[in-house]
């Protein structure tokens, strides 16, 4: 590790924290209805986008009605995308003249797409029209990240409420997350990037002469603007296979430090946009500093066992950390700190192999997936996340000060409890039984690029990060339609049995009394909680997971160091 | 009326583990594998279901002479102990709520009722069969045979069998203290009741229902905890079903039973094996203090109390006030005036009456001896307002409230008050005015004070404490309200309340958010009584306020409230004291079971048996051990509940995950590596 590594990730968090509170206010002006520098530009444009849906802005919706609106705009959008990429070959914008996908492979992305997972058994640059990258992904790209914002604040407005039936409008809560939020940020993005030199363009491939002789195709498209939403919408999929190592999606430092920044930038403003409507931005701060702990500890650790190197290579006299499937243009700190921020949140973008990291460096990212993806997380989804782990902490918590346990006032009764442990059950259900199932039958191993412990790491990495909705993954694991299948089903489950338990949650909350706080109510907002609540994250993550992490990557670690390779 | 004082000197304080109790709980721990029984509680039936799995393979194994026969039999073995030291537990806390049960329930030991048909006719029937609306007599010497109202006459009754409290206390038809216990005994006098409760519907009935598992109700945060620790047995069931596969991928076995002892490690058994005892020993520890609750939901609201209604009267000063001063009218001899007044009050056998006693005699010394002999006593009586004391020489003096006093004096003359300007400064003190008149002629005003109880600032400054906020209500003007107030340390007060003043108070209260618990006896109180989250009403009250309360004390003592927003509290903390306890504790197992089943495919993997145990098989036997013998060890804090004191969120808070947090990571650690020690040096395990 050198000092240079941990002032990279100084500058990068020093940035983010500068950023929480300007970019947090201004989510909370814009999902309250007030009015922001943006509104004289965007607010015809909203109307008119509300005129054409026939949508009142004032049509207040039951949590019922909200997760039907969602559910319904979900489904259109998903078919929109699988239809688009089963018939690409025949529509315009095609110069590299790509066939129709498998309805195998259609599925498995329009799925991964609509969850905002962005999980890619498809190299993009060989396989996708330049239609299917921008009006397929992109728009989800957009819509899945509005999706995720929509849900986040509706619970906010639930947990928050003073006494309501309903929770605000999906198509408002939509629109305006896209329009206002994701929309100006990405395009003053995509400007920097293409200053930076990512193509932005319509032109077919180049197929040149390179100086040694060889030759060499040069991709193009429109890539700068899909590489601002893929961060910053904490989507993940890149325009080409090797995502942002490529130097066409990430050419140079600034544009590594730009793209970990955009990464984290919702997630983080999120906090204080959750503090502002609780109307005590203690509370925000309270789960930003729950997120930073943990991301400083996976940071530390992954920089560390990469730093560190591996051993068996020091034996053979060289020197220095691993930099197998790194590019030296960001080195191990800026690779480290961009897949820790890429895994925390639900990204699921890289710079580097996670395949070749070392065992603990890519056991930081199993165990960023594995955690519920609460550390920044993704868009929306990362908030709603931790605001479940908050409801169960509170409540073990709770009980232990003598009172029956309240967040924001609002007690936290059976209903509650039954929906955060709804939404917790199906991370250990989506990621432990598709695993099991594929180790048993062949059509799970046929495909694996490794055997041993890290031949497990990959498949279990696989269902880990389709349930967490990151997208990143273990490569060496090839697709088949046994993978196509499960693990759309698991990015299914993964993203909406989360999101309809918490908006269920929002919804009962919402209409209970406010109970004020007195001496004898804890704190949701002091030390104490945050401790408590990285407790709960850490205790009950490990307990899930530690036995199946210790069959791999912890395995493979001592193994590793006692000479033993896969 | 006697006004009755009683508190903790009368509750029962039980040995924790009475033989009697024991040995009884002993049996019903076997008695309670009954799978209908083990149902109820799904953590413990997977344990019970392991525990019948590993004894199958033990006797498969046995017969077949494979495996390793003997281990099998020592997890076997120890997953029913697991099983058995819960249910004992469970049966610990129902036999010492059952005793205290049965101590109340031998004063329902079948009585004979009589009772009063519609034609006026008496039959005897058994008290058991007497239902709501029945009429029923009973004459001195007989006990009540049932909860009700008097409707006719009054009569002392002897409430010790229930309360403790020997004095006498007398109830009378129509008023606020109408209502008589079933249990107690009429002493004097014959009174008709009307019935009030359907059998087994009354509140003794109730409360033994509370503490006898069968019947009991979960309590809504025992549901909220029980789903919680169901959702974590099942992530662990997931967790242990699916390393079956994982360890054959990677060329491992694991036999069933070590993966049967994983996962009973694993799911919270300690809490899962206490969580009943600690509500049944919570609602025990309620009926200890003399308090009967309608429901454990009743009790657990009470810890989360915000506001506290105390009335003045009997819960934070005395009941009885105390002479405090004799102020003699102008032109009257002072020691005739007090001699008056001490012969006034010999036949008062009130404390005020026996208060102005005393202060006399310190005023007049020798001269308080001179009692005339032949003196008629005048009782006080509710319809004069005044008591007095006809002399043989024929003076008459009256003793009594101003106006009645001042009424009476009008029968001899002009009724004129010299001292109508210290009756209301004495009033506007804040204290009580008495007028004392000699043969229709005003001699002297007696003032009578409010006496603090002793010890009651403490107690509020304990419930700031704990964050509640305790309001006075009192009839008194808002003057003497806020002295009295301020003298008792309340954080607030109503004054000049009237019903409707008190349940408006409780309403805005609770539309700001807060719960409010009040205390109250009357009729009038019903209304409130239901209103508050948390209404105790005073046993000597009505069946009305009895009926709208959902918790009665027995010894009618106003300030038992605040013990019991103590046992409320006191109950959730030992549940989240002993679920964080339960659920660090796994932390512990995994570093020792985990190593020993991976050890044999990755013998790198050693350097995770931090513990340094022996062998595999001991390490998994010493986390089986220790996971059923802590079960046993935490039986005392179930039942006592976890230290209460009061003090801020934070610091509870603090303290508590200090001590059971990571307490429960380092205990089992410590723990563990004991077991493992001892078996080596036994030579127990492989």
């Amino acid at each position: 590790m050198s000092l240079t590594g941990w002032l990279q990730a100084a500058l990068v968090f020093g940035a983010l924290l500068a950023l929480t509170k300007p970019l947090g206010s201004y989510m909370f002006a814009v999902f309250t209805g007030r009015r922001t520098r943006l509104s004289p530009v965007l607010a015809p444009v909203e109307a008119a986008i509300y005129r054409l849906g026939g949508v009142g802005v004032d049509d207040e919706m039951s949590w019922q009605r909200y997760t039907f609106a969602m559910l319904a705009f979900s489904a259109i959008s998903f078919f929109y995308l699988f239809v688009l990429l089963l018939v690409q070959g025949w529509l315009p914008l095609n110069p590299q003249h790509f066939p129709n996908l498998s309805p195998g492979l259609a599925w498995n992305t329009a799925i991964s797409f609509l969850t905002n997972t962005n999980w890619q058994f498809y190299a993009g640059e060989s396989t996708l029209s330049y239609l299917s990258q921008m009006a397929g992904l992109a728009w989800h790209n957009f819509v899945s990240a509005g999706v995720g914002i929509a849900i986040a604040i509706a619970v906010v407005r639930g947990i928050t409420a003073k006494t309501a039936t309903t929770l605000g409008s999906f198509w408002v809560d939509l629109t305006r997350a896209c329009l206002y939020v994701l929309l100006p940020i990405s395009a003053a993005l995509a400007i920097v990037y293409v200053a930076q030199g990512i193509p932005q363009n319509f032109t077919p491939y180049r197929t040149v002469a390179t100086i040694s002789g060889g030759r060499q195709t040069i991709t193009g498209g429109p890539m700068a603007s899909q590489e601002a939403i893929k961060d910053l919408g904490t989507n993940g999929g890149g325009f080409v296979n090797a995502n942002s190592a490529s130097p066409n999606e990430n050419p140079t430092p600034l544009t590594n430090v730009l793209e970990v920044l955009s990464i984290l930038l919702i997630g983080a403003s999120l906090t204080y946009t959750y503090g502002k409507m609780a109307g005590d931005t203690g509370q925000g701060w309270a789960l930003f500093a729950a997120m930073s702990v943990l991301f400083v500890i996976g940071f530390g650790v992954m920089y560390h066992a990469e730093a560190a190197g591996n051993p068996l290579l020091h034996h053979l006299g060289v020197r220095g950390g691993n930099m197998v499937g790194k590019e030296s243009r960001f080195g191990i700190a800026g690779s480290a700190l961009f897949d820790e921020a890429s895994t925390a949140t639900s990204c699921g973008a890289v710079n580097a192999m996670l395949d070749s990291f070392m065992p603990l460096g890519g056991l930081v990212a199993m165990v960023n997936l594995q955690l519920g993806e609460v550390v920044f997380g993704g868009v929306g989804s990362g908030l709603y996340g931790m605001l479940e782990f908050v409801v169960l902490t509170v409540f073990i918590a709770g009980l232990m000060v003598g009172r029956t346990p309240e967040l924001l006032g609002k007690k936290i009764e059976r209903r509650e409890v039954q929906l955060a442990l709804l939404a917790f059950l199906v991370t250990p259900l989506m990621v432990l039984v598709p695993t099991a199932i594929a180790v048993l039958i062949p059509a799970g191993t046929a495909t694996l690029g490794n055997s041993g412990p890290h031949g497990f790491s990959e498949i279990l990495y696989a269902f880990t990060s389709a349930n967490a909705n990151n997208g990143s993954a273990f490569a060496g694991l090839g697709d088949n339609r046994f993978f196509n299948i499960s693990t759309g089903i698991v990015m299914f489950f993964g993203r909406f049995f989360m999101a309809i338990p918490l908006l269920a949650l929002a919804g009962s909350l919402a209409e209970k009394k406010k109970v004020v706080a007195g001496r004898g109510t804890f704190s949701t907002s002091s030390t104490t909680f945050v401790v408590l609540l990285i407790g709960t994250i850490l205790i009950v993550g490990a307990l899930t997971f530690l036995p199946v992490d210790a069959l791999g990557p912890i395995a493979d670690h001592y193994l590793l160091h006692s000479g033993r390779t896969f | 009326m006697p006004h009755r004082r009683s508190s903790a000197q009368h509750s029962q304080v039980r040995p924790l583990f009475e033989y009697a109790i024991v040995r009884r709980a002993f049996l019903d721990a076997f008695a309670k594998l009954d799978p209908r029984v083990q149902l109820r509680n799904p953590v413990m039936f997977v344990v019970a279901v392991g525990a019948l799995l590993t004894t199958a393979f033990w006797l498969r194994d046995f017969f077949t002479h494979g495996g390793a026969v003997g281990f099998d039999f020592a997890i076997a073995a120890w997953l029913w102990f697991t099983v058995l030291f819960a249910n004992f537990a469970e049966a610990v806390a129902e036999g010492r709520g059952k005793a205290q049960a049965e101590h109340l329930r031998r004063t329902k030991s079948d009585t004979i009722a009589r009772r009063r048909t519609p034609d006026g006719a008496i039959e005897e029937i058994s008290a058991s069969r007497l239902r709501r609306g029945d009429v029923v007599v009973v004459d001195a010497g007989e006990i009540v045979p049932g909860d009700g109202d008097i409707v006719e006459g009054a009569a002392t009754i002897d409430e010790s069998a229930i309360t403790g409290e020997s004095a006498p206390v007398v109830r009378e038809a129509g008023g606020d203290r109408s209502a008589v216990t079933g249990g107690t005994r009429v002493l004097s006098d014959s009174i008709v009741v009307r019935i009030a409760t359907n059998p087994g519907e009354s509140f003794l009935d109730r409360m033994i229902a509370l503490v006898e598992g069968a019947q009991r109700q979960k309590t809504p945060n025992e549901i909220a905890l029980s789903i919680l620790l169901s959702a974590l047995t099942i992530v662990f069931v997931l967790v242990v079903a699916t390393l079956s596969p994982f360890l054959s991928f990677t060329g491992t076995h694991a036999s069933t039973v070590v993966l049967v002892a994983l996962l009973v490690c694993l799911i919270p058994t300690t809490i899962g094996g206490l969580l009943s005892a600690i509500g049944i020993a919570g609602m025990d520890r309620v009926m200890q203090r003399n308090v009967l609750a309608t429901s454990g939901r009743a009790v657990e609201a009470s810890g989360d109390v915000d506001t506290l209604l105390l009335d003045k009267t009997g819960t934070i000063t005395l009941g009885n006030r105390q002479a405090s001063e004799i102020l003699v009218a102008p032109g009257c001899d002072a020691e005739a005036a007090r001699l008056a007044a001490l012969l006034s009050s010999l036949s008062d056998e009130t404390p005020e009456g026996r208060s102005l006693i005393t202060l006399a005699r310190s005023l007049l010394g020798e001269a308080s001896e001179n009692i005339p002999e032949g003196s008629t006593f005048v009782p006080f009586s509710a319809y004069t307002r005044m008591s007095g004391v006809d002399l043989p020489d024929g003076r008459k003096i009256r003793k009594g409230a101003p106006d009645s006093v001042v009424t009476w004096c009008k029968e001899f003359g002009p009724g004129r008050n010299p001292l109508a300007g210290e009756v209301e400064r004495v009033a506007r003190r804040g204290e009580t005015p008495l007028l004392l008149a000699v043969d229709g002629e005003i001699v002297a005003l007696i003032a009578l004070k409010d006496i603090l109880k002793p010890m009651m600032s403490e107690r509020f400054a304990r419930l700031r404490a704990m964050g509640i906020r305790t309001v006075m209500i009192t009839g008194d003007n808002p003057l003497t309200a806020a002295a009295i107030a301020k003298e008792a340390g309340v954080d607030d007060f109503l004054a000049e309340a009237t019903p409707e003043a008190k349940m408006n108070l409780i309403k805005r209260e609770q539309s700001a958010g807060r719960l409010v618990a009040m205390t109250g006896d009357g009729t009038n109180d019903a209304p409130a009584l239901a209103q508050a989250d948390v209404g105790v009403a005073m046993n000597s009250g009505t069946q009305a306020a009895k009926e709208a309360a959902n918790m009665i004390d027995l010894d009618s003592d106003p300030t038992k409230l605040i013990e019991v927003v103590e046992i409320g509290k006191q109950l959730l903390m030992t549940r989240g004291a002993l679920t964080t306890f339960s659920i660090a504790n796994d932390v512990a197992k995994y570093f020792a079971i985990l190593p020993a089943l991976f050890i044999s495919s990755y013998p790198a993997m050693a350097a995770l048996n931090i513990m340094h145990l022996a062998t595999p098989q001991s390490a998994i036997l010493s986390a089986i051990i220790f996971n059923a013998l802590i079960i046993i060890a935490l039986i005392p804090l179930a039942i006592r509940g976890v230290r209460y004191e009061p003090r801020g969120a934070a610091v509870a808070l603090r303290t508590n995950v200090l001590i059971y947090g990571l307490g429960g990571v380092i205990v089992p650690f410590v723990g563990i590596k004991a077991i493992d020690l001892l078996l080596q040096a036994l030579h127990l395990a492989g």
